[in-house]
């Protein structure tokens, strides 16, 4: 029963990130892609307005990328390679720069990026006749988040162990610099939320885990706003990074669970006996429950920050829209675009605190469920 | 019929946020009267007005995974 439900719970993933793909009609951005899928009249058609997809660019700027590319100034772009290693299953391992790939647009050792098809914008392989195979390589690329991950998480080592070391010298001396930033923080998780949610007698011992997801989470919320490198990857809005979020607090939820709790799924107290028995209509809510709780959670992070970021991108993306139509309406238009997208960026500084939050106050209370009766 | 199927995707992500936002505006209302009412309290009625909303905001998020469902299944 449980596997087969999560394979239904990968199965609603899979079609929900293939959704966010197949949402937005393939067509192209640059000017060689434009020439690529050219033939498509119904393509053509569709983008009507010369070689400038905005959804295309939006989508491309909050996806996962093989390189982490900065900026283009002309037609050169600036752009940092990153380490692609992948298991063929045929050839064997390989590891090579992801600048072979040249932005996408060429091959390297019978690989490249997908331009078109379900498995657009990632590595594919392909067979001696230059054919695309239909099963992809293994993947363990150090890819765009990937490498934003490791960053946000040196930042944070950083961040920590500094601070630990001036509580060790300064002792109970009032905290200074970086400390006092972050002192209240932590306070305010492990008295609000990790005392009230997860229980007096024993929160000490999912602090240290609410205390990691909540500034996880929030950091890269924040360094997800920053649009310079090496800030700017969208790991929070990205929906494998909070699936492994939510497993954390799922599998942390299961493992504490004690006694009552399972008691309280699969043989709930005060329920009419024919719910159990012959219907067992409150058992299969209640279970069905355990896989929802994390599923929701991993949705809501994703989608509140891709949404996010999808929303301010869109107002940046009028300048060009009116700018395409007429230069002058896109002067006219980027004063505006741009006080908006400053609003948003501001209330986008709140969702990340907001969000953050939410995670960890429902891993708490979840955890608390799972501890309660002590 | 691909259309029909857009129309009534739209229209269920139209409802589930009028519901979603009628719902997340009566916790917000009753919040802000319960912390005028009681401005000691407002810190306990602030989280678990933020847990209510968290909770409706979910059933609104399994509206729109229908809505992805309808349109690309």
């Amino acid at each position: 029963m449980p596997k087969a439900f999560i394979n239904k719970g990968n199965f609603l993933i899979l079609v929900l990130f293939f959704g966010l793909f197949a949402g937005v009609p393939a067509q192209a951005g640059s000017s060689d892609l434009a020439s690529s899928s050219s033939d498509d009249a119904h393509e053509q058609e569709q983008s009507g307005q010369q070689g400038l997809d905005i959804g295309e660019v939006i989508l491309g700027h909050v996806v996962d990328h093989y390189s982490w590319h900065i900026a283009t100034i002309g037609s050169t772009h600036i752009s940092i390679p990153l380490p692609v290693m992948l298991y063929s299953h045929e050839r064997g391992f390989f590891f090579f720069w992801s600048s072979h790939f040249d932005h996408g647009h060429s091959s390297y050792k019978r690989f490249k990026v997908a331009e078109e098809g379900p498995n657009k914008g990632s590595i594919v392989e392909m067979d001696a006749q230059g054919k695309v195979m239909e099963q992809r390589p293994l993947d363990f690329s150090i890819t765009k988040n990937v490498a934003a991950v490791f960053f946000s998480i040196l930042l944070m080592l950083y961040l920590f162990i500094h601070i630990a070391h001036m509580y060790r010298e300064r002792g109970n001396r009032p905290p200074k610099g970086i400390q006092s930033l972050l002192e209240p923080v932590i306070l305010f998780i492990r008295d609000d939320v990790a005392k009230k949610s997860v229980g007096e007698s024993d929160y000490e011992k999912f602090t240290p885990f609410l205390l990691t997801i909540f500034f996880f989470i929030l950091i890269n919320n924040l360094l997800g706003l920053i649009p310079i490198f090496p800030a700017g990857a969208n790991v929070t809005g990205n929906i494998s990074v909070t699936m492994a979020l939510a497993l954390f607090t799922f599998i942390v939820t299961l493992v504490s669970g004690k006694r009552e709790y399972w008691q309280e799924i699969f043989n709930p107290p005060a329920v009419p006996w024919w719910l159990k028995i012959p219907i067992p209509l409150v058992p299969v809510i209640e279970f069905v429950g355990i896989f929802i709780k994390p599923f929701v959670l991993m949705v809501r992070l994703f989608a509140n920050i891709s949404a996010g970021h999808i929303v301010m991108l869109g107002f940046l993306s009028l300048i060009f829209i009116f700018g395409n139509m007429n230069t002058y309406a896109g002067y006219g238009i980027s004063v505006l675009s741009v006080l908006f997208t400053v609003f948003l960026t501001f209330l986008e500084i709140l969702v990340a605190f907001i969000q953050a939050y939410v995670f960890t106050i429902l891993s708490a209370i979840y955890i608390g469920m799972a501890r309660a009766h002590e | 019929m691909v259309y029909f199927a857009q129309i009534g995707a739209a229209l269920g992500a139209g409802i589930a946020a009028l519901a979603a936002a009628w719902g997340i505006g009566k916790i917000g209302s009753s919040a802000m009267e319960s912390i005028a009412r009681q401005p000691e309290a407002a810190g306990d009625v602030r989280s678990n007005m933020i847990v209510s909303a968290a909770l409706i905001e979910g059933v609104c998020f399994f509206a729109i995974v229908v809505c992805f469902l309808v349109l690309f299944v």
